[in-house]
């Protein structure tokens, strides 16, 4: 549980020269080799905040340590240790994909490893296209390319800004194994998405951020159970004009009508409950022609906290 | 890692590889263009012109055209090699690699000096074809080879970074790098102007250069040499500091 914090974020704040304010003052770790996964709308500040800690944006304020080391002024460590595959595809054109992948293993300063690029490339399934020239890959493939690239020099960290945009199911699956796989060795994966699935699916943690702040970080399955509630309605065959005091313990609601029962209840809760109330109503001689249960999905808990701040800040 | 050498290399076969791609514009049209200055000057009229303080005209033609290509190839190189880039956006790689400015730097001027300097050399082999050439200071006629195309990468290197179009791009070298060098004296020795254009030429600091280049093939020069070398100097300490300043500043490259 308490994993060193592999990236430190500390009040960050980037205005931008339009005067923009895309980051708020954002405070955020992220433990080492864990799948971090952000959620935002569009413009929230995800990128800003990726193209901050990996030195392509300048911060206006606020610090941001990489595995200890701070990226203004042990940029070099700190760089050293990162990997980006950015949201937008860009590519050279005339490269191979070989040289492209090589060519960024030497960026980041590390020596020639024919071996290593070879494993990337295999796994992800480029190595039939090495000798291809950028420009003539589909652009799925050309996501697979800026991913080799990010790993050509082994980094303990990975930002991939929306991977699986413009990417079809095929590929979004192999990705999400490749990316389990990196894990499984030892790498931390951040991970922006509009997918809410693929966080739920992927991440450990998870940080939703709107209008560049951080509205909440947490584990994907505490806030799964703080948020998430499941509801069980019941659709009475004899409409009732109020609750009967028997039913008090559980916080029933009738609707208007007195045709409908709705119990919400925790996702995580005891699964007796629901048959003690089920009983009860039975005893009560309550009968009840339809039964469903729904479960607030992360998408729910993410509409739910954006529109609760918007009211809140409006 | 107190000095990325992987990743100087890296961007320096990068941009040479660039280069081995476009071989026809990098290497083949300036010697054609070139050679098609010594046919018309040097055969065909260079009969009835004159020689320049001993030395016939197609020979002395030849050091101003190497500079002529220097200044041209260096400013094209060296700001497309940066200018690409950051229009495609392939940028943020460089941007957020390891690699210091000064690194960066060494980089991209270093490849785009070395093709000029093997186009200069390739002119001066292309013009050996059709005149006579004697080089009375190799070490001097080097040295000033190297120096220019150091200092007009720099400035081809600020020029990419300054500019936010294709024509911006193309702009500065048009308006500004031809005037001066044809003014500068490639194809004549400021001994042949009236005294006034003699002055008013002495402002360009192009005759400078070009000056202490054919100073270094034939011993003769319209200025100084150490006011050759001196502004030659000048020039590359004034790029240096502003390339300085744009970085300190993140000026154009990073929001
Ligand atoms: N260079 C810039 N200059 C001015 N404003 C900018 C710049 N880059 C981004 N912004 C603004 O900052 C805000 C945050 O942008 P950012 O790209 O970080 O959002 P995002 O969360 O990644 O959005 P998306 O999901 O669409 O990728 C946006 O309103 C954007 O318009
Ligand atoms: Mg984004």
């Amino acid at each position: 549980m308490a994993m060193p914090a592999i990236i430190s974020i500390q009040d960050l704040t980037k205005t931008y020269q339009s005067g923009f304010k895309a980051l708020k003052g954002v405070s955020l770790d992220i433990r080492q080799g864990e799948i971090f996964a952000l959620l935002g709308p569009n413009g929230a500040g995800k990128t800003t905040l990726i193209s901050i800690v990996c030195g392509i944006v300048t911060p206006t304020s606020g610090r941001v340590l990489a595995d200890g080391f701070d990226i203004v002024s042990q940029w070099r460590e700190a760089r050293s240790r990162i990997g980006l595959v950015p949201q937008e595809l860009t590519t050279d054109a005339f490269e191979t994909v070989w040289d492209t992948v090589s060519f960024s293993r030497g960026l980041f300063g590390c020596a020639p490893n024919p071996a290593h690029i070879e494993k990337v490339l295999r796994q992800l399934s480029l190595w039939d296209k090495r000798k291809n020239q950028i420009m003539t890959l589909s652009g799925g493939m050309k996501r697979r390319v800026m991913i080799a690239k990010a790993l050509s020099h082994e980094p303990d960290i990975l930002f991939l800004d929306e991977p699986s945009a413009g990417v079809d199911v095929e590929l979004r699956r192999d990705m999400w194994q490749m990316v389990r796989a990196l894990r499984e060795s030892g790498v931390t994966i951040i991970l922006t998405t509009h997918y809410i699935e693929e966080a739920e699916e992927m991440a450990d943690r998870i940080g939703i951020i709107n209008h560049g702040e951080l509205v909440l970080a947490d584990e994907k399955s505490a806030l799964m159970q703080q948020l998430g509630q499941k509801q069980l309605s019941l659709s009475l065959l004899e409409p009732l004009a109020q609750l009967p005091d028997a039913l008090a313990p559980w916080d029933l609601q009738l609707s208007a009508d007195g045709q409908e029962l709705v119990y919400a209840f925790d996702a995580q809760a005891d699964r007796k409950e629901i048959s003690r109330l089920l009983r009860a109503l039975n005893e009560l001689d309550i009968g009840f022609r339809d039964l469903n249960t729904r479960e607030s999905s992360l998408e729910d808990i993410f509409v739910n906290l954006v529109h609760r701040r918007e009211g809140g800040t409006a | 890692m107190s000095f990325n050498h992987h990743g100087v290399w890296a961007i320096y076969k990068f941009e040479m590889a660039r280069a081995k791609r476009t071989l026809w514009q990098s290497l083949v049209a300036p010697v054609i263009t070139t050679s098609l200055y010594f046919v018309v000057f040097g055969a065909a009229m260079g009969g009835r012109l004159s020689d320049v303080a001993g030395v016939p005209y197609g020979a002395f033609l030849v050091p101003g055209l190497i500079m002529l290509s220097l200044f041209t190839q260096s400013v094209s190189n060296a700001s497309f090699g940066i200018y690409f880039p950051k229009f495609s956006g392939t940028i943020y790689e460089i941007l957020s690699a390891p690699i210091s400015p000064l690194e960066a730097v060494i980089a991209y001027v270093g490849a785009a000096a070395s093709k000029s300097v093997i186009l200069g050399l390739v002119i001066l082999a292309t013009g050996a074809c059709f005149v006579p050439i004697t080089i009375e200071h190799p070490l001097w006629m080097i040295g000033f080879l190297l120096l220019t195309a150091i200092s007009f990468s720099l400035f081809g290197f600020i020029l990419g970074i300054w500019a936010r179009s294709f024509e911006e791009l193309q702009f500065v070298p048009l308006l500004i790098i031809t005037p001066l060098t044809f003014l500068g004296g490639v194809f004549y020795s400021l001994d042949m102007l009236s005294p006034l254009w003699r002055a008013v030429t002495l402002f360009n600091p192009v005759v400078y250069l070009i000056s202490g280049f054919r100073w270094s093939f034939y011993g003769m020069a319209d200025v100084s040499l150490w006011l050759s070398v001196a502004i030659s100097l000048g020039f590359l300490l004034v790029c240096s500091v502003v390339l300085w300043w744009i970085f300190k500043s993140g000026y154009r490259l990073k929001a």
